[in-house]
């Protein structure tokens, strides 16, 4: 395999006019042009300007990254593209929700894991804790195996955000 | 009327419509739109030409911008009238022709309750579209208008829907002139990056056996374009073939051109494809039934290529030097950077590939059998070029198969904006409605609409809307009796099984023409085929001719899916089946 044929995951950061409908452009553009989706996260980030910021997690060869990047660029209200994984360092987060439920040990030893991810308790029952967990994907993956076997009932997770590290604007 | 007056939607849409030079619109009104067409009877400015069917209104309109120029503009109702729109809209970005096209909508209030002739229209066009809106305050109906057109025609042109309420057709609102306000979040490249056009010009210099590979990209740049091509081609010396699109981008009539490339492309033309060792592609985008099998096209070569659209480059086939930029501003500095270095060609190099290029024409591979038993399709098709050779003003238009191929193959095009064919979307159905709108777009001009016995049936209806306004077009069938591309496919590829391919209870054509108060001709035997053609051209009304050929010709040359340039069928007597590979037949 040459690096041409690798599949490699990119996190890429879409800058658009907060109008209706441009989150299904861009949604339509990779299921219409069968490109995969990881996951993605949208929310406006300048009232004054009306636009919203599209982080999306994509993976793919070389050659596949560079269409989706300039076929969501020629959409008309996406202002700016930018491939994070490849324009230098960044940091990714993403936030999970994640209720466990049972008693004696299990709950015990779920606390315990709980504080070594410094994820808070955000609610809790008798029989029950909801923890806020904040990390990186991978981070979250390995704290939600470890919830499984100790009881593990449910799971929200957000998507990742992402933003470059430096001084660099979008 | 200036900026800021007050008017109601409708009024201000004509009035929009007229502020971006707007004199025709083709369309079909309905519930939705009334408001519209109120607004439209009470002015004389803006000519409505009045089709039989959504689609052939948006067809029309690519006619009309493809022969002219301008952009299309397009009105229908909503629901049923904007669904039946999308072939023609998808039709349109395929191919990459501006259109504008207005829907109407439900009232605000009633969008989301599946109101009577609602249908998500933004939500279906999407991907049908360049770009689309829905204007639910009339206060943005101007600037969304005037928005729309110059989306419709910058960049790489495509079909924008504007879809209207019909309470915004009805409320008051201010009106804005043109350029007022730009989306601010699109601005197409159209001047390229010098470096790489300097780059460019030293590979051209230094090329033993290039190759100028042209598409629509040069035509939808507008006639300077083709000018400066052909310019560029004749001061290198250098071989140039087109697409199906780019026919017309350089004159058919010059040495330097091979022929149209791809499927059903000339030997030459494909060899020399495959054979170069510098591609220049101007405007053209390597499209599946250009390149054949991927893996195997032009092996050796070093390829640049021209676009105005990012996202054509490196799509399909990977390239050496890509360039974006409008094909004008690009052709225009290779020659000025050209002519100050004092480049010239390697002439020794030049005549091998040259005498290389001869051999192959040499093989003629257009040739078919002469007989005076039937009317073979490019017999007709050859009589035609003959009779029209000296006009300039001939437009042709097809539907979709094999005699849209055969009239690439035969027909000549010298001029760019005189070829309208269905290319990227294959459209059966295009060929009477473009035609129609090239007619309204040069009147007096001499509009042929190549079509097939089968294909014509798909929007035949639009010959009342010929009658209607007097447009003297030419259908001209190729009648096989067979949807004859099927039947082709079905004879090489699956065992002569030809499942649905035969055309029967065919209506009678000339009785046909007859109904609609045009002409009907017919010609059955070869000593007819030239009197028909010129009482078809001297009549000065709607003329359907019924031209009898061959039923059982095929198109060649033809080169079979996932096949490469170099494996080429030249004619009946090259089989296919136990060679074509199963990975072929997949292939459409």
């Amino acid at each position: 395999m040459t690096t041409q044929d690798t599949i490699r995951r990119h996190t890429i950061a879409v800058l658009v006019d907060n109008e209706p409908g441009v989150l299904a452009r861009v949604i339509g553009l990779f299921s219409g042009r069968g490109y995969n989706i990881e996951s993605l996260t949208v929310a406006e980030v300048d009232s004054n300007e009306s636009l919203s910021r599209i982080n999306i997690v994509t993976s793919g060869t070389p050659m596949i990254i560079e269409q989706i990047k300039v076929q969501l660029d020629r959409l008309v209200p996406v202002h700016r593209v930018k491939d994070l994984t490849l324009e230098g360092p960044f940091i990714d987060r993403e936030m999970a929700l994640v209720k466990v439920a049972g008693s004696g040990e299990k709950r015990v030893e779920a606390l315990r894991i709980a504080d070594i991810f410094k994820a808070r308790v955000v609610d809790a029952t008798i029989t029950s804790f909801v923890f806020e967990i904040t990390g990186t994907g991978e981070d979250l993956d390995r704290f939600i195996d470890l919830m499984r076997q100790l009881g593990l009932v449910d799971v929200s997770r957000t998507g990742a955000v992402a933003l470059s590290r430096g001084t660099a604007a979008f | 009327m200036s900026s800021g007056t007050i008017l109601s939607g409708a009024e201000i849409i004509i009035k929009a419509l007229r502020d971006q030079g707007v004199d025709t619109i083709f369309g079909y009104p309905g519930g939705a739109v009334l408001p519209i067409y109120d607004a439209l009877f009470k002015q004389n400015h803006i000519k409505h030409i009045l089709v039989r069917h959504e689609q052939a209104a948006v067809h029309a309109a690519e006619g009309y911008a493809r022969s002219s120029g301008k952009v299309g503009v397009v009105l229908v109702t909503s629901g049923p009238g904007a669904t039946n729109a999308v072939t023609g809209l998808v039709d349109a970005l395929m191919d990459s022709i501006p259109i504008v096209c207005l829907t109407g909508q439900v009232p605000t209030h009633l969008i989301g309750n599946d109101a009577f002739q609602e249908c998500d229209t933004t939500g279906i066009t999407r991907p049908a579209t360049k770009h689309n809106y829905l204007v639910k305050d009339v206060n943005n109906l101007a600037r969304t208008v005037h928005e729309a057109f110059y989306v419709a025609k910058s960049g790489r042109p495509g079909p924008v829907v504007i879809d209207i309420p019909k309470d915004v057709q009805f409320a008051d609102g201010v009106y804005r002139t043109p350029g007022e306000s730009m989306p601010k979040s699109y601005r197409p490249q159209v001047k390229p990056d010098l470096n790489k056009v300097e780059e460019a010009v030293e590979l051209l210099a230094n090329a033993k056996k290039p190759i100028f590979y042209v598409g629509g990209g040069v035509i939808n740049s507008g006639p300077v374009a083709s000018q400066l091509l052909t310019q560029l081609v004749r001061m290198t010396g250098y071989p140039c073939t087109t697409t199906l699109m780019g026919l017309g981008a350089f004159p058919a009539h010059d040495q330097q051109w091979l022929g149209m490339l791809g499927m059903h492309g000339t030997y030459e033309a494909n060899l020399a494809m495959h054979g170069c060792d510098l591609m220049v592609c101007v405007g053209a985008r390597f499209d599946d039934r250009v390149t054949g099998k991927v893996s195997e096209f032009s092996p050796n070569s070093k390829k640049i290529h021209i676009d105005i659209d990012p996202s054509n480059i490196n799509k399909n086939i990977r390239v050496d030097l890509p360039i974006v930029g409008d094909a004008a501003y690009v052709l225009e500095d290779m020659i000025r950077i050209w002519k100050a270095r004092n480049k010239r060609a390697d002439q020794a190099a030049l005549k091998v590939w040259w005498d290389q290029i001869n051999f192959w024409r040499a093989r003629e591979c257009l040739r078919y059998e002469k007989t005076d038993r039937v009317i073979k399709p490019q017999f007709a098709l050859e009589r035609l070029r003959a009779a029209i050779a000296p006009r300039e003003d001939v437009f042709i238009s097809t539907e979709v198969g094999q005699h849209q191929m055969w009239a690439a193959q035969f027909l000549p095009f010298n001029k760019p904006n005189r070829w309208l064919t269905s290319g990227g979307l294959g459209t059966m159905g295009y060929g009477l409605p473009a035609a129609i709108g090239a007619q309204i777009a040069n009147p007096g001009a001499l509009c042929i609409d190549v079509a097939g016995e089968a294909s014509i049936q798909m929007n035949i209806q639009e010959m009342s809307t010929a009658l209607q306004y007097r447009l003297p077009v030419k259908v001209f069938i190729l009648n096989n009796q067979w949807m004859g591309m099927v039947r082709q496919w079905q004879e090489l590829l699956h065992g002569s099984r030809y499942s649905e391919s035969y055309s029967e209870a065919l209506p009678d054509f000339v009785k046909l023409a007859d109904a609609f108060g045009g002409v009907g001709l017919r010609a059955t035997k070869v000593s007819e085929v030239d009197d028909v053609i010129r009482e078809m051209i001297e009549t000065p009304r709607a003329v359907i001719v019924d031209m009898c050929v061959d039923s059982k010709e095929n198109c060649f040359p033809m080169i079979p899916g996932g096949k490469a340039h170099n494996e080429m069928l030249l004619g009946p007597e090259d089989r296919v089946s136990e060679a074509t590979p199963e990975e072929g037949m997949v292939l459409v």
